[in-house]
């Protein structure tokens, strides 16, 4: 997959610029602030129709205006479709494919596919529980469009019962919300257990590809893993709330009480089911785990008024062995797990559709200032093998001379950003 | 903020569905603007609707009179019971003409965010109208979306193990969606397609 032709209209610092891209490296280049990662964002915005830096659009309409557009040229093989999405902040986005008449934006999820690695990606290590399950959330998402509908439903359905818990702490407890919490228990699990699924097969889909990515990268003898720590196994520490404040779960109940908590008879055999190896369930014994273990919590949900149990309360491990990287590993291991991560992500796009023509456009923003001299070699190695890459660096320099083909000069005249060809000298 | 009687009208017309603050502003500077008497018909209008109109004593389906004339309609299947949010879902479903039975409405959806649960719902006046023999069948056409399915997931859990034949309304309504948008062929189809739930 490839882009030819990007314009940008009243995108970030960009008036009107337009920019040629061709297949193989494109590296561009200029001082910090130029409008770099403008681009890249661009291109990932018209593949996802999110930022990876932003989660609200506004910022992405240039100062001053109402709306911004994307048009790029996408060629998949022999192919071609003309993608332009219009950003409207506040309103609904709209697109258009092939100049035909203005469809929702949503349309275009699933025609560019793009891996895009960024300094934010620190942050997959280093941040928040939410950056992690965002990871597989996005990657499943960007292979199964419709995976977005059940995100969202997700997290409605999860408003709804924390809104219900909180009017049970309010009201004190009664017949009727038990019968409704138990309504909102099952559309969790149906809901969540969809989710968690997708993520688990992420997750088990990724394992090779990161384990080999960070090994080439890196050259390290120590295996980089991912382990995914479910809410549903009552014993992992996801399912443990960490903040020193609140107060501390009872202790985790032993089979018996399990047993007798269960709400319904057709979930007994759930109790038999090894929760460690969760990524080997079917989406059924995923719900039915839910619904038992949301009413093993029942109690400690009610005093706290917030849900426990589900894929909002997962966490995902990275370790290189058995040694935790957040904590331990250095900048440039933690920055190459990072990387590893996206790398992976690509491969399993590939894997997903190995046809002629289909592998994701790869972003590197930004990256290879952090590495040192080996891991840049082999990172322009391993990038080579994408149909179509953009890079960014704010110094030439720090670019593998064997990236340095279709070389475009980013500068910044009067705050609007332009993009020129760039002569070498 | 305006002054007193503006204001007044601004936040009255921002506490009525879909209509947020800029909206209500614009509405109330409408109204100012606009000829008296027609203003003075749209007063009335909600002043009588609001004097003369209630809701059914049986379906609670709005009407002029104590009872509704689905429900004093005796050409209507009284065994077919169809549950559905609001009146206007009475009016999509009467549009196409597919159903012969009777209607129930609850008065909105399971939404803990809103503040409503089964008590704030008709759902008590419900079971007592299954209480005797006639009706055998309750199809449920709450809206396709979450709040919806919760309720016909309720509807479902509550008359279970009663014995009356439980169908909800098959796909083909776009989920997420309200059920009076549905046109009236799919609402139609989606009537001749219900599934059955117990
Ligand atoms: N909505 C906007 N309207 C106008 N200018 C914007 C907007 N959003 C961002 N900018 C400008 O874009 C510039 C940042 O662009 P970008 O992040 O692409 O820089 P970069 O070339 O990647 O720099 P670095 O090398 O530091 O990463 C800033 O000068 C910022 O003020
Ligand atoms: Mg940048
Ligand atoms: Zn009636």
């Amino acid at each position: 997959m490839r882009i030819s032709q990007l314009t940008l209209t009243d995108f970030r610092s960009y008036a009107q610029a337009q920019l040629t891209l061709q297949p193989g490296p494109n590296v561009l280049l200029g001082f910090n602030g130029v409008g770099k990662t403008n681009i890249a964002e661009a291109i990932g915005y018209l593949s996802t129709l999110s930022s990876h830096r932003v989660s609200q659009d506004g910022p992405l309409v240039r100062h001053g205006e109402q709306q911004a557009f994307i048009r790029a040229d996408a060629h998949r093989g022999t192919r071609q479709a003309l993608l332009e999405v219009e950003i409207n902040p506040g309103r609904s986005n709209r697109a258009r494919i092939n100049r035909g008449n203005p469809v929702r934006a949503t349309d275009v999820l699933g025609i560019l596919r793009t891996v895009l690695f960024a300094p934010e990606d620190l942050e997959l290590i280093k941040g928040s529980p939410t950056v992690r399950r965002r990871l597989l959330d996005d990657l499943a998402v960007q292979l199964r469009p419709v995976l977005g509908r059940v995100r969202l439903d997700y997290e409605k359905v999860l408003k709804q019962r924390n809104a219900l818990l909180k009017s049970i702490r309010h009201q004190g407890f009664t017949a009727t919300h038990e019968s409704t919490l138990a309504v909102w228990d099952h559309q969790l699990a149906e809901a969540g257990s969809h989710l968690l699924k997708a993520r688990l097969q992420m997750l088990s889909a990724l394992r090779p590809h990161v384990a080999t990515a960070y090994e080439q990268l890196s050259g390290s003898v120590r295996t980089a893993r991912v382990k995914y720590l479910s809410s549903l196994d009552g014993e992992a520490p996801g399912a443990r709330d960490s903040s020193a404040d609140a107060p501390g779960p009872a202790d985790p109940p032993d089979a018996d009480d399990l047993s007798t908590a269960l709400p319904d008879p057709g979930a007994a055999d759930v109790a038999s089911l090894d929760v460690s190896a969760l990524e080997s369930f079917s989406r059924e014994d995923l719900a039915a785990l839910m619904v038992q273990r949301l009413s093993a919590v029942r109690r400690e949900e009610r005093d706290r008024a917030i849900t426990l149990v589900g894929p909002h309360r997962d966490d995902i491990a990275f370790t290189l062995d058995e040694v935790p990287v957040k904590g331990f590993a250095s900048h440039g291991e933690t920055w190459s797990f990072a990387l590893a991560l996206r790398l992976a992500a690509y491969r399993v796009m590939v894997d997903d559709d190995p046809s002629e023509g289909a592998q994701p456009v790869l972003i590197l923003d930004d990256v290879f200032a952090e590495l040192d001299a080996r891991r840049r070699r082999r990172l322009a190695e391993l990038a080579a093998e994408a149909e179509q890459l953009i890079v960014t660096a704010a110094v030439d320099d720090d670019v593998p001379a064997s990236l340095m083909h279709n070389a475009l000069r980013v500068e910044s005249v009067d705050q609007i950003s332009q993009v020129t060809v760039h002569e070498r000298d | 903020m305006y002054e007193g009687a503006v204001q007044d009208l601004i936040d009255e017309l921002g506490r009525l569905p879909g209509i947020g603050p800029k909206s209500a502003q614009r509405v109330a500077f409408h109204i100012l603007e606009a000829d008296g008497e027609d203003m003075k018909r749209l007063a009335d209008a909600i002043t009588t609707v609001k004097e003369k109109v209630k809701f059914c004593a049986i379906c609670f389906n709005v009407s002029e009179e104590n009872t509704c004339r689905i429900c004093q309609d005796s050409r209507r299947d009284p065994s077919l019971l169809c549950v559905v949010e609001e009146s206007k879902d009475v009016m999509a479903i009467e549009r196409t003409r597919s159903f012969r039975g009777k209607y129930h409405v609850l008065g909105g959806s399971i939404n803990p965010i809103a503040g409503i649960g089964p008590d704030q719902l008709h759902i008590r006046e419900l079971l007592s109208r299954l209480s005797d023999d006639t009706i055998t069948e309750v199809i449920v056409a709450t809206d396709p979306n979450l709040e919806g399915e919760a309720t016909a997931t309720y509807l479902y859990r509550m008359l279970g193990s009663i014995g009356i034949k439980l169908t909800r309304l098959a796909s083909g309504l776009p989920v997420g969606g309200d059920l009076e948008y549905a046109d009236d062929v799919t609402l139609g189809r989606a009537f001749e397609g219900r599934t059955v739930m117990s």
